[in-house]
């Protein structure tokens, strides 16, 4: 580590409630859109979301079936890699509690490789999915998600970075290790843990 | 496969030039020894620390070869920008900075494949590194190139791009007579760009990169053809 740079000041430090993690900033009301793809158009009538691998019931739901489950909201902060925060924000969905209880992950499982109608993935540890940590989303502020942010349905995963939270979820398959997805695979952390700072490979 | 080195360890680079194109544009060259070789299309994390240990870094897209000397980052200077605003105003010739990479495996290019690039604004900053090299290696037939900017002098690298340039789109002033006239990007101005076997790289803003890659989509290209990379905030 180097010392200070010369003349950096840096923007006046407002995080009183220690709020923010290392080296992220308040993006304010914005919501910056960073997506590797070209963004699909999904039908929701055609998306089905599908729990599969180390699972003792593999379950798929349509968009209706999905629907009828008993919904829950997220209210907290989202952090994304490239340094922006999105504090106090909302979203809507199915709590992963509801879908594990139903597809029932065997004792083997440890990870979870999630899968989006894109072709993109990114990789969880199953502990990061349970117990009121990560949903299957389909509305932000009670607004139906936008394509660009995801739309019609993301995961979301607010602990853990934002590229973790994958846009167009379709697929999550349960594994006895631990997979790398697409970011992961190019030099991410595969674990990404905003708090301990975890961006890169060797972080 | 690209042979692709990511780098995520800090090092100290030194400032040794700086050019700013205009007032919101500025090209940092940096000394960094024994860096990794890059390959077009990579970025770099630059982190200011101040003097109370609080830090702030941001991602720059590489402009330069990989077989320059110099790193050369492009630095858009953004008016409530905390990093850019410092790099673009303050830092000078014989500075230190932190920095890691080259990062990115992904919205890469090696000069050995068809390419067509499509940048908005500073989205044509990793073009510069691909175009630079593909003219070193000899293969510049195998890139394609479409830019937008909303005047000839907002464009980065506006002589070196307009020099290989298939389609140079300004959208906010006059363009000179016999030259293409004012406006966005459209399918008309990418349909001729098209080519078998080639990856599409759309780089801009988000605003930017959803219209062109769905122009893209439009003449039938295929989604797992095109490689996005989005920046700057949006709504």
């Amino acid at each position: 580590m180097v010392g200070p740079t010369r003349g950096f000041l840096g923007r006046h430090r407002s995080e009183p409630d220690g709020r923010l993690p290392p080296g992220q900033y308040d993006v304010g009301s914005g919501w910056p859109v960073l997506t590797a793809e070209a963004t699909p158009r999904l039908v929701p009538e055609r998306w089905t979301m599908t729990l599969d691998g180390l699972v003792a019931k593999p379950t798929t739901w349509t968009w209706a079936e999905m629907h009828a489950l008993p919904q829950s909201r997220y209210e907290g902060d989202i952090h994304c890699v490239t340094t922006w925060s999105k504090l106090a924000t909302s979203f809507t969905g199915v709590s992963l509690d509801v879908l594990l209880d139903l597809a029932q992950p065997l004792a083997t499982a440890t990870h979870v490789l999630a899968t989006s109608t894109t072709g993109y993935t990114t990789n969880v540890p199953l502990e990061d999915l349970q117990y009121g940590k990560a949903w299957v989303a389909w509305e932000h502020e009670d607004k139906p998600l936008t394509p660009e942010h995801g739309g019609p349905v993301r995961l979301l995963v607010p602990a853990l970075y934002f590229w973790k939270s994958a846009k167009w979820v379709t697929r999550l398959t349960f594994l006895d290790h631990d997979q790398l997805g697409f970011w992961e695979q190019n030099g991410y952390h595969s674990h990404g843990d905003p708090w301990k700072e975890e961006r890169y490979s060797g972080d | 496969m690209i042979e692709v080195a990511t780098n995520t360890t800090w090092g100290t680079a030194i400032v040794r030039e700086m050019v700013h194109q205009n007032p919101m544009l500025a090209m940092l060259r940096l000394e960094l020894p024994g860096r990794p070789r890059h390959v077009p299309g990579q970025h770099y994390i630059v982190r200011l620390t101040a003097e109370d240990g609080y830090t702030a870094s941001r991602s720059y897209s590489i402009a330069s070869s990989p077989d320059d000397e110099l790193l050369e980052l492009a630095i858009e200077r953004l008016e409530d920008g905390e990093v850019s605003t410092y790099l673009a105003d303050i830092a000078m010739p014989g500075d230190e900075l932190e920095v890691r990479g080259p990062i990115g495996g992904y919205f890469i290019w090696d000069a050995t494949t068809p390419a067509v690039c499509i940048g908005g604004g500073t989205g044509v900053v990793p073009f510069v590194s691909m175009l630079r090299y593909a003219r070193e290696q000899g293969q510049l037939e195998l890139l394609r190139l479409a830019v937008s900017a909303r005047t000839f002098a907002d464009l980065p690298y506006a002589d070196e791009v307009s020099a290989v340039a298939a389609v140079v789109a300004i959208t906010r002033e006059a363009t000179a007579a016999g030259t293409r006239p004012t406006g966005r990007l459209t399918a008309t101005d990418l349909e001729p760009l098209l080519t078998p076997g080639a990856t599409y790289f759309v780089c801009g803003s988000a605003i930017f990169a959803e219209a062109a890659t769905q122009l893209l989509l439009g003449l039938g290209v295929g989604p797992a053809e095109i490689k996005v990379e989005r920046f700057g905030p949006s709504g």
